[in-house]
């Protein structure tokens, strides 16, 4: 069974590196809107320092949306899906794979790429750096909470607006405590380990009724 | 293994495909469901891996152990299950290592089919045929008793065919069972044939209430 999924994680990584992948995309696409603020808001350093975190975090939720359609739908239509439900495997596993792959080439870079992104926006260090752990901590539970969507628009063409409208909704509770733990980490007025322990509860939270709900998707659309 | 399947019923769309087919598979067995387009021979298999639901009747596996049915077959079918961007070897790879049971390695398998040249190559730079062919080799690179075919012939030039019949005719005789749904004769000995849209019961009123609401 390990090696089963193991299997499916190393082929998801390797069609995200390769041609067509979604692997770089979502990264160039975060750089894009973290550059595009700087020009609308004109230069006012100390606003965009102030709402450099939300941007960095509203970036980061458009970003996961960005391959997330094709994430089951690829394999539907492919009918690799069905290879995998004669795998001795449960679909449950299958999909934890699978998502945790869609992480670690999306979630993961954001995360580990925004402190660099946070020089745009003016960020000091102390909110730079607590913004890549709110990153890391929370988009696991932005990636699950797609991964339910990605399953129920599986078979539909062309469901990536549809997925968007679905799971950005359910977004909103890791948006925003993932943007009061970065700035409770500059101004203080509560301690930062506060929300960012409910950030990872969400994480979490979203992995065990994602992994579960994702499945179910995927078995009721069959 | 033994496949017994009872009284099975197929509907799709609140549309009725075919009902009260039965029949049963012993090792070593094959059978060849034809039967005119639409007619539900794809549904029959999408029954048996496990795909879709059927409404009524049993579908049951014995001397298998613990496995479930899908976990003791292979599909092959117009769907191919083939990552373009990954090479011939890497999607059979995959596919050995995700089913389990592993007893080939790709490079042997794509070299009994033919196809010994197209180890390295992405699947996107393949003909539909050779496609066809890299998809068939994933038969040979993971144990599993059932097969099944939907059209396996389907783009595949007469060299390959006899390819097929062969891995077909070395499966039986190690006691796999195959179900091939199929047009033309596959070179399948003794295989018997499931006429659908004949075995099945007259044609009821096609259209029930509950397809449009």
């Amino acid at each position: 069974m390990t090696r089963a999924l193991l299997a499916l994680l190393v082929r998801d990584l390797t069609l995200a590196a390769r041609v067509g992948g979604s692997g770089a995309l979502s990264l160039v696409f975060f750089l894009m809107i973290v550059v595009l603020v700087p020009f609308a808001l004109g230069p006012d350093l100390n606003l965009l320092s102030r709402i450099g975190p939300a941007i960095l975090w509203l970036a980061a939720v458009l970003a996961t949306l960005i391959g997330l359609d094709r994430l089951f739908q690829a394999d539907e239509e492919d009918g690799s899906l069905d290879l995998m439900t004669g795998a001795p495997v449960p679909l449950e596993g299958v999909v934890l794979a699978k998502v945790l792959a869609h992480w670690l080439t999306t979630g993961l870079p954001l995360a580990l790429v925004s402190p660099l992104f946070g020089l745009l926006l003016a960020l000091d260090g102390t909110a730079m750096l607590a913004t890549a752990l709110t990153l890391l901590v929370g988009t696991p539970a932005l990636t699950f909470v797609g991964a339910v969507g990605a399953a129920l628009t599986a078979s539909i063409r062309r469901g990536g607006l549809i997925l968007a409208v679905l799971v950005l909704p359910l977004m909103i509770p890791t948006l925003i405590f993932g943007v009061s733990a970065s700035e409770a980490a500059s101004s203080g007025t509560v301690p930062f380990a506060t929300p960012l322990m409910i950030l990872g509860a969400l994480s979490l939270i979203a992995a065990v009724i994602g992994t579960f709900a994702a499945a179910a998707a995927l078995r009721w659309s069959e | 293994m033994r496949l017994t399947v009872d009284d099975l019923a197929a509907r799709r769309s609140g549309r009725r495909i075919f009902s009260r087919l039965s029949f049963a598979l012993e090792p070593g067995e094959a059978l060849m469901v034809t039967g005119r387009n639409g007619a539900g021979k794809s549904t029959l298999l999408a029954l048996l891996a496990g795909r879709l639901k059927p409404d009524a009747g049993t579908i049951a596996v014995t001397e298998v152990g613990e496995a479930t049915l899908p976990e003791c077959l292979h599909v092959v079918g117009h769907r191919d299950g083939l990552k373009s961007p990954l090479t011939a070897e890497e999607n059979l790879a995959f596919a050995r290592d995700l089913l389990g049971a592993a007893r080939m390695s790709p490079g042997e398998a794509l070299a009994e089919l033919g196809l010994g040249h197209a180890l390295k190559l992405p699947v996107a730079y393949l003909s539909a045929g050779q496609r066809r062919r890299v998809a068939l080799a994933r038969l040979l690179v993971c144990r599993r008793p059932l097969w099944l075919l939907d059209e396996p012939t389907a783009a595949l030039d007469t060299a390959s065919q006899a390819v097929l019949a062969g891995l077909m005719a070395r499966h039986r005789a190690e006691g796999g069972l195959i179900i091939a749904a199929t047009h033309q004769s596959l070179g399948l000995d003794d295989a018997r044939e499931l006429r659908i849209g004949e075995t099945a019961s007259a044609p009821e009123a096609p259209v029930t209430a509950e397809a449009w609401w």
